[in-house]
């Protein structure tokens, strides 16, 4: 092996136990920011020697032991800490430092605390102490491992602003003396609707790219993914943990079809179906009906799942349910009451009643504060009067959708279809079957 | 990205069938390699005897039952991983061997 390829697996290694190893060190230290700067300083340290002496057998543990060393450390220099101090040696002891790096590379003994620490971790990334955006960096950082490089490149933000977010997030929680711990009963339904939040955050920031220019980021949707698979195990018993998990499924099985051959994008109705992922499909329903099992089919995550599997069932666009999805996004509406929600609605009408029906519930909203400088009403607006053969009012709500969205692919698409409209107003107008804007989940309609 | 790993073996030499003890291990790796939402999916093969081949050629169809006399190598146990890259994938395929005993396991994009 050559530097660099032992370099790159020490990498993978740190990768796969780091939110385990930050975890872990957070129940000791009672404090992530410390967890996170002990863990660093072990991987550090397995930087110096493991490409000498080899990747222990059980890498964890070794990681774990060391940081575990540091802080006492750090700990006998800090009296306030000592009685932290103490439980640490303690533990070591028992631990019989380092005998363990030969045991299985998981120690099955451990596997219960490990899941306690890591979803007690979960909760605290999420606390909605802090602000949405410094959640989803801190989530990334601490639970999916990855560097504030590689979360500012998904961002498409300077590095500097991601590590500042971090820290910042990290100080305070340490303001704030969020415990470490998972919520009591009474706080745990808003506290794992934060979790639940910032992981569908996570997803749709790359599966909708809100600015640049890629339509997607599949990265971040696969970050997200991973993260949900890991909280589908840690919190089995929560249906909407199923039926977000279930969305997402769906939602990144459509991924490989929904850009063109030059990266352009391509809507739910244009798709080639055949290039959609069954696999994730299947795994979506089966987590789609876990929720249902657990009594979560009204959630607000499993009804845009529902709503999701009404398409990924359809082999092509015309065995679409629509009727069915309009009745699951009038639930919807009555679960999580939303103007984008009823935008949503009205798609789903128009395609099962008609443009007119959808216009009609469309008017209704336009003037809505949250959606005035909202793209997608725009653009369905636009859409729905090209349908009914309006093609001079379509072509102002298609160059207003342009004009009002962030993304770069998004505002060509759009644009192109602005000047479809103006070479069709200048005609005798037919109604004609245009790509209609996806429903598809209550936040951000996907295509 | 995505990863179809497998393992290949000598299809006259017979495996041996797992101790419980080995049951138990594959269990708790396939228990992590869950949570950490890198398992999509994961099988073994069936015997080469119980095997067919289906052949289209010159517009005739030909049905082969197994086993195959001609076949070196048999795929043994096969899942379906989601990495991050490479580096990832052969971390936790070296895992999942050292708890599989020795052998060969190919990795592949699909």
């Amino acid at each position: 092996m050559t530097g660099s390829d032992t370099h790159t697996a020490i990498d993978a290694v740190v990768r796969i136990e780091w939110a385990r190893l930050v975890a872990t060190l957070a129940r000791y230290a009672g404090d992530v920011g410390l967890a996170e700067e002990l863990a660093q300083d072990a991987v550090v340290a397995a930087l110096e020697q493991w490409p000498g002496s080899g990747v222990p057998a059980n890498p964890g543990a070794w990681l774990t032991t060391v940081a575990k060393r540091r802080a006492i450390d750090l700990f006998r220099r800090n009296r306030e800490l000592e009685r932290k101090y103490a439980q640490i040696g303690r533990d070591l002891e028992t631990d019989a430092a380092g005998a363990e790096f030969d045991q299985a590379v998981f120690d099955p003994a451990a596997g219960d605390d490990i899941d306690d620490d890591m979803l007690r971790l979960i909760f605290t990334a999420c606390h909605p102490v802090l602000a949405v955006p410094a959640r989803a960096a801190l989530t990334l950082r601490l639970l999916g491992g990855l560097t504030t490089a590689e979360i500012a490149r998904a961002y498409l933000v300077p590095e500097p602003t991601i590590a500042q977010r971090i820290v910042r997030a990290k100080k305070t929680l340490a303001r704030a003396r969020v415990p470490f711990e998972t919520p009591d009963s009474q706080q745990r339904p808003s506290r794992l609707s934060s979790v639940l939040e910032v992981m569908y955050l996570i997803f749709n920031e790359g599966y909708s790219a809100t600015a640049g220019d890629d339509w997607m980021r599949p990265d971040l949707c696969h970050e997200a993914l991973r993260l949900g698979r890991l909280l589908a195990q840690l919190a089995a018993a929560e249906p909407e943990v199923h039926g977000l998990l279930a969305l997402m499924e769906i939602q990144a099985s459509r991924i490989p079809a929904r850009t063109g051959p030059s990266g352009q994008p391509v809507l739910l109705l244009d798709q080639d179906r055949t290039r959609w992922d069954r696999l994730l499909i299947n795994r979506g329903l089966a987590a789609l009906e876990r929720a249902g099992k657990l009594g979560g089919a009204q959630g607000p995550y499993a009804l845009q799942a529902a709503i999701a599997a009404c398409h990924a069932r359809a082999f092509r666009p015309g065995d679409t349910d629509w009727a069915r999805i309009t009745e699951l996004y009038g639930i919807l509406a009555t679960v999580m009451p939303s103007p984008v929600v009823e935008l949503n609605r009205a798609v789903a009408l128009s395609m099962a009643f008609g443009p007119q029906a959808g216009l009609d519930l469309v008017d209704q909203l336009v003037g809505e504060p949250a959606l005035r400088d909202y793209h997608l009403l725009a653009s369905v607006r636009g859409d729905l009067l090209m349908k009914l053969g309006r093609a001079a009012e379509a072509q102002a709500e298609f160059e207003r959708a342009a004009e009002l969205t962030r993304n770069g692919p998004e505002r060509e698409l759009t644009a192109s279809r602005a000047r479809a409209a103006r070479q069709l107003s200048g005609q005798v107008t037919q109604p004609r079957t245009a790509p209609a804007q996806s429903p598809g989940t209550g936040r951000t309609p996907p295509a | 990205m995505r990863y179809l790993c497998y393992t290949l073996g000598d299809p006259t030499v017979p495996i041996a069938p797992p101790t419980p003890e080995l049951m138990a291990k594959m269990g708790e790796f396939m228990e992590e390699a869950t949570k950490a939402g890198v398992l999509l999916s994961a099988g073994a093969a069936g015997p080469l005897d119980e095997a067919t081949k289906v052949r289209y050629r010159d517009g005739e169809f030909t049905v082969l039952d197994g086993p195959y006399t001609e076949a070196k190598e048999l795929v043994g146990g096969w899942a379906l991983m989601e990495y991050r890259d490479k580096a990832e994938a052969i971390e936790w395929t070296k895992r999942f061997m050292a708890i599989a005993g020795e052998g060969e396991v190919t990795i592949r994009p699909v």
